[in-house]
């Protein structure tokens, strides 16, 4: 496996690199179900997690993830800090720069913004993806693989892909960075994406994409009879204009509830990235439910972003290109 | 490069016989004895020596009270070395608290890998005690470490490879000194 410094979009994977993360994954699940759950592998090194936007779950997750594996941990947030005196990007950077980050996991609301402080040489540390903009979100991706692998290989996970599953992204596509890299992850690791939702929330290239497109949920879930079905967040703070008639239309249309998991195959896994608008993508009913993986992810997002930081930020640095 | 072969597969049959006996003889029996081998070829040892333990003392499981011991995470050079593959850990059910751990693996050098495994057992359980047992001790030891359980002792020198090959994993058994 080629050495990877930086991890920004979930197409950096192949699927060699990705199985691996998911293997390693496997391993850091063990360490995070006994009593100590701490690892000395990177004592010495400094994360800094940098969060241009709000966020519970992503920053928690890669904060437990650093502390597991000995790292030392600085969390930044945009709102307390010198960029709410106007302070650029660049010279956020260039300060962890002078105080020695070796990674800086970034969530900013800019698609693109991981990109550039890869390759601005503003930075010189490995930098993660933690969410830009409508952008990516590779380890969301990675860790939904891993919860599909993990409810259908079971224990017999290590080296397998997900050929053979059909998976259903349904809700606010034109917003959502997951299901953009979900897509991405989902094709390499080989298992048939559908992408559901009403045409407005489609990007005006989806027809390019690698996915069957479908335009009725119900039509949709009957015909496919997916493995698995990620339901997405209306990102209703990104909605500049009305791209649905009222929330309850919505909800009744494209919203998972009772009837629909009824249309289901009986073990079909129910998947949200959180946080969860109860009510209007995903029913309590559907959420609480025995299929519904939610917590799961959550779990499993720990385990996966510590064996990403371990790919990334062990092993000899010098011969790595930026 | 010349190659001697310096055990071969009958040798190394004999130590391996003779490692499980003096495990079980300095435990007076084989209460609470845990076997973990070091990936890739401690594994394999320690399930032959399980299987010898097992043969002579019925009352040893060997599929139970054996695991395998992945010290990747712990090495004191991973910033040295490509990033490393890491394989599964698996401990007995009944954990290793207050067990007769023995950790096995294939050639002892300079006692880092070691220093890694007591690291790693420290964070899954406190054993009553800890014992080595290894094939090869080809000396060059950089820690305070040495073996309770020695296959063969065997002098070498730095420039000297070790190759330990056991038939499960490289289809012949023999140890062989390549300089």
């Amino acid at each position: 496996m080629s050495q990877l410094k930086h991890l920004l979009s979930a197409g950096d994977l192949d699927r060699e690199a990705a199985i691996g993360i998911l293997d390693i994954a496997e391993e850091m699940a063990d360490v995070n179900n006994r009593d100590i759950k701490k690892l000395p592998t990177l004592r010495g090194k400094t994360v800094v997690n940098l969060f241009f936007e709000d966020s519970t779950r992503t920053r928690i997750s890669f904060e437990l993830a650093e502390k597991r594996l000995s790292a030392d941990v600085i969390n930044f947030s945009a709102k307390g800090s010198s960029v709410s005196k106007g302070e650029s990007l660049k010279d956020t950077a260039q300060t962890l720069e002078a105080m020695g980050a070796d990674a800086v996991v970034i969530r900013h609301h800019a698609s693109g913004a991981a990109n550039v402080l890869a390759h601005s040489g503003w930075i010189q540390g490995s930098i993660i993806n933690a969410g830009d903009g409508t952008h990516e979100h590779p380890t969301q991706a990675l860790l939904d693989a891993f919860t599909i692998r993990r409810r259908i290989h079971g224990s017999g996970s290590n080296g397998k892909d997900l050929s053979g599953l059909k998976v259903a992204i349904v809700g606010d596509v034109l917003h959502s960075r997951v299901a953009r890299s979900n897509l991405l992850l989902l094709n390499t690791l080989g298992a048939e994406v559908h992408l559901v939702a009403p045409p407005t929330l489609f990007p005006a290239d989806a027809s390019k994409w690698q996915a069957e497109l479908h335009f009725n949920l119900d039509a949709a879930l009957n015909d496919v009879k997916p493995d698995a079905v990620m339901m997405l967040r209306v990102q209703a703070e990104r909605m500049n204009a009305s791209y649905f008639p009222s929330e309850r239309e919505y909800s009744r249309i494209w919203g998972m509830n009772a009837d629909r998991l009824a249309l289901l195959k009986p073990d079909t896994l129910i998947m949200h990235p959180g946080p969860m608008n109860r009510g209007l993508e995903i029913t309590a009913a559907a959420a609480d439910s025995k299929n519904s993986t939610v917590l799961e992810q959550v779990a499993n997002g720990v385990s996966v972003r510590m064996a990403v930081l371990y790919q990334l930020l062990s092993g000899e640095r010098a011969n790595i290109d930026a | 490069m010349s190659s001697r072969t310096v055990l071969s597969s009958g040798d190394i049959d004999r130590a391996i016989t003779r490692i499980a006996h003096e495990i079980v003889e300095s435990n007076h029996g084989t209460k609470d004895l845990v076997l973990l081998g070091i990936p890739t070829r401690g594994v394999l040892l320690a399930q032959r020596i399980a299987t010898v333990i097992q043969r002579h003392y019925p009352d040893f499981n060997a599929a139970t009270c054996t695991g395998k011991l992945d010290i990747t995470m712990y090495r004191d050079d991973l910033a040295k070395n490509p990033t490393r593959t890491v394989t599964p850990t698996t401990i007995p059910a009944t954990g290793i608290d207050d067990a007769v751990v023995v950790l096995v693996d294939d050639v002892l050098y300079s006692g880092r890998t070691i220093r890694a495994a007591l690291d790693a057992l420290n964070d899954l359980g406190r054993p009553s005690v800890v014992r080595l047992a290894v094939l090869i001790d080809r000396g060059h030891r950089e820690l305070p470490i040495r073996a309770d359980f020695v296959g063969k002792n065997l002098p070498t020198s730095r420039d000297e490879r070790i190759n330990v090959q056991l038939s499960e994993n490289d289809g012949e058994t023999s140890v062989v000194i390549e300089s």
